[in-house]
């Protein structure tokens, strides 16, 4: 064992002789985490309403079966029927999504893309701060932009919750001497039907609904996770004794 | 026991006996047995180091059975390859474990043949008489390298796609025959429907039988020649009355149930990256690979699994596409030559002197930056610091006839020291 330590030393104490240039791609000073909580049913819930309220329109999620958000979420078949299952008539199908891609196309200026993976793709906090930096920008075809996603071709579907805003930004110049706008903050335009925290929570449960569907196996992996680390521990235990008696005679 | 219980096991043994010498009359069932393990003699002093090899094997068997299981459910086709991905992961049950187990599975090969080839290194066990047995190993290595480049097609991604279009594009730095080549390998001139077919045969029939059969001759030669021992003394060169190595025990019981223990923990770290964090955020599954693989679309940041970024990050080094080919080439076949360059009198790191330990301390750290390196995007910093660290990696294969002949090594003792 005083080789293997003795070879990680060194290897450890050179290492760090790599310089600490890894916090260079750190997100923008505004990325905020989307602090979303799986175990949270209630908020899977009002996730799985609100995405079928106002992204399901355009955004297929076409991986993903009603049952099986039924079962995962506990909503029963009735109340699936009746509030989620706007763009199928039986449980078993997928979140597909009438829109013909070709229009879509046309009328947006690109198809809007499948959410089924979209956090596992660009992950929870991206989807958070992308639904949070709308900012109105009358250059722009649908009159806003977005911070995370310059130039996006979606416009601001839940303004009538959060209102609008205006987002306010400075010049700054770069090393090589350019001028470039920086985001300093957002100013409220009109006044949404929603609070500040309460669009937040909207937003959250969104992004939470919209993990879970990345994944709906992961709420079941991390469960059987534990057991299977537990017989292994036990296992271990035996595997050791076992060695620890058939090598009492080597010397 | 009742006289009737012990009269059912005495002829239920009878018959396995009755079994036992039928076969053995037909099939050196004993003679094999004893050879390879009851009477096969291993060192006594296996370090933390030599769990790897049994654990390589464990792996292997992994992933022929889960991708046994993930060929029934997978289509080989671009316009469903993504979506039976999804459908594995979603709808097959346990389809998430298989596919979990398959894709950490990958990663945990490379990471436990690194250190099984690492152990090689620290202790000489490619010099004579293992030569062969190091080229061997070599040849798994590279058909490891494709096995895992032709699978990670398959889920065709961003990632699987724009990642097996800059590898392909590689062979088409070749002189000559290179554009040629990189289409004879892709079946078009793009990555296609038909490189997935083909990518997927040879993923899935081809390469695992060469594996198969390399992994057999690697175990034949390990077991003609002997295993190599931390301090890298030959056991066989002191036998006692009885003809057997003073330092060695037999593989079976002894190494069955120490490589037991190690099996158990290995599954258990598996287990936790499986259960826990099957992506290990973005290292064992990019997250650009959830995302369809879509051919008018490059992304901005290309980078291959983390098992292929040291020579990625050589490849990088090098401004000239076909120089930096060369040298990425190089870096490999370096590998393959090394029992060669090796003139020290000794064989294993704790009798060389230190000019050979200092060169593998530094050949290990520029392995792991390199690997590192090749992960980012190639800032002017990070390129040379790739550059440093290719030429460390080099220097170590270009000047090791050198310095292991002017190092000074220290008395290698006539016995092994200790064990576990």
């Amino acid at each position: 064992m005083t080789d293997t330590m003795r070879a990680l030393t060194v290897a450890l104490a050179l290492l760090l002789c790599l310089p600490a240039a890894a916090a260079e791609e750190e997100g923008a000073a505004w990325m905020h985490e989307a602090h979303i909580d799986l175990g949270n049913r209630a908020s899977l819930q009002r996730g799985a309403k609100y995405y079928v309220n106002y992204c399901l329109g355009c955004h297929s999620a076409r991986y993903v079966r009603y049952s099986r958000v039924g079962t995962d979420l506990g909503i029963d078949s009735q109340q699936l029927a009746t509030n989620l299952m706007f763009t199928a008539d039986k449980p078993q199908q997928t979140m597909d999504i009438a829109m013909p891609p070709a229009d879509a196309k046309r009328w947006f200026g690109r198809t809007p893309p499948d959410l089924s993976l979209v956090a596992r793709s660009r992950g929870p906090d991206w989807i958070y701060n992308y639904l949070t930096t709308f900012y109105l920008d009358p250059g722009k075809p649908w009159g806003v932009n977005n911070l995370v996603l310059p130039n996006a071709a979606m416009p601001h579907v839940l303004w009538e919750l959060q209102g609008t805003q205006r987002a306010l930004f400075r010049e700054e110049k770069d090393a090589a001497g350019h001028a470039h706008p920086v985001f300093e903050r957002f100013e409220p335009v009109a006044q949404g039907r929603l609070t500040a925290e309460q669009y937040d929570g909207v937003v959250r449960d969104i992004v939470n609904f919209l993990a879970y569907v990345g994944e709906p196996g992961q709420l079941e992996r991390r469960s059987l996770g534990l057991r299977v680390l537990a017989f292994l521990g036990v296992l271990f235990a035996l595997a050791y004794a076992l060695k620890k008696e058939f090598w009492k005679d080597v010397h | 026991m009742s006289n009737g219980d012990s009269g059912v096991l005495h002829r239920v043994t009878d018959a396995l006996g009755g079994l036992r010498d039928w076969v053995d009359a037909r099939f050196p069932l004993l003679k094999t047995w004893k050879e390879h393990a009851s009477e096969y003699y291993s060192p006594k002093n296996f370090n933390f180091w030599y769990y790897f090899g049994a654990l390589s094997l464990v792996v292997l068997v992994i992933q022929i059975l889960s991708g046994i299981f993930l060929t029934m459910n997978y289509k080989p086709a671009a316009a469903d390859a993504f979506a039976s991905v999804e459908y594995i992961m979603r709808d097959v049950d346990w389809g998430w474990l298989i596919r979990y187990m398959h894709s950490t599975g990958a990663s945990a090969f490379f990471i436990v043949v690194y250190l099984h080839m690492f152990r090689g290194l620290m202790y000489g066990s490619y010099r004579q008489p293992r030569e062969l047995l190091w080229l061997i190993g070599m040849l798994i290595y590279l058909a490891l390298m494709a096995e895992a480049f032709m699978g990670y097609l398959l889920p065709w991604g961003q990632m699987s796609y724009w990642g097996a279009q800059v590898i392909v594009s590689l062979f088409g730095a070749i002189p000559f025959i290179g554009d040629a080549l990189a289409e004879w390998i892709r079946g078009d001139y793009y990555i296609s429907d038909i490189t997935l077919n083909r990518f997927f045969a040879l993923h899935v029939i081809a390469i695992p039988l060469l594996l198969v059969l390399l992994v057999f001759l690697h175990i034949v030669a390990l077991h003609k020649v002997g295993s190599n021992n931390p301090d890298g003394i030959e056991i066989k060169a002191r036998k006692g009355a009885d003809g057997k190595p003073l330092d060695g025990i037999p593989f079976h019981p002894y190494y069955t149930v120490k490589d037991l223990v190690g099996v158990v923990v290995f599954a258990a770290a598996f287990a936790a990256v499986l259960f826990f964090e099957p992506t290990v955020n973005g290292l064992f599954l990019e997250h650009a690979n959830f995302e369809p693989a879509d051919p008018l679309k490059t992304p901005e940041h290309i980078a291959p699994v983390w098992y292929f970024t040291p020579f990625y990050a050589v490849l990088r080094a090098v401004p000239s596409k076909t120089g930096g080919v060369t040298l990425m080439g190089l870096a490999i076949l370096a590998l393959f030559v090394l029992p060669w360059l090796d003139r020290s009198p000794v064989r294993s790191i704790r009798y060389k002197g230190w000019i050979s330990r200092v060169a593998l301390a530094l050949f290990a750290v520029s392995f792991v930056a390199l690997g590192y390196l090749g992960l980012k995007p190639p800032s002017t910093t990070y390129v040379w610091l790739a550059r440093m660290f290719t030429m460390i990696y080099f220097a170590f294969f270009a000047l090791m006839p050198f310095y292991t002949r002017w190092d000074r090594p220290r008395p290698v003792p006539e016995r092994v020291r200790f064990h576990d």
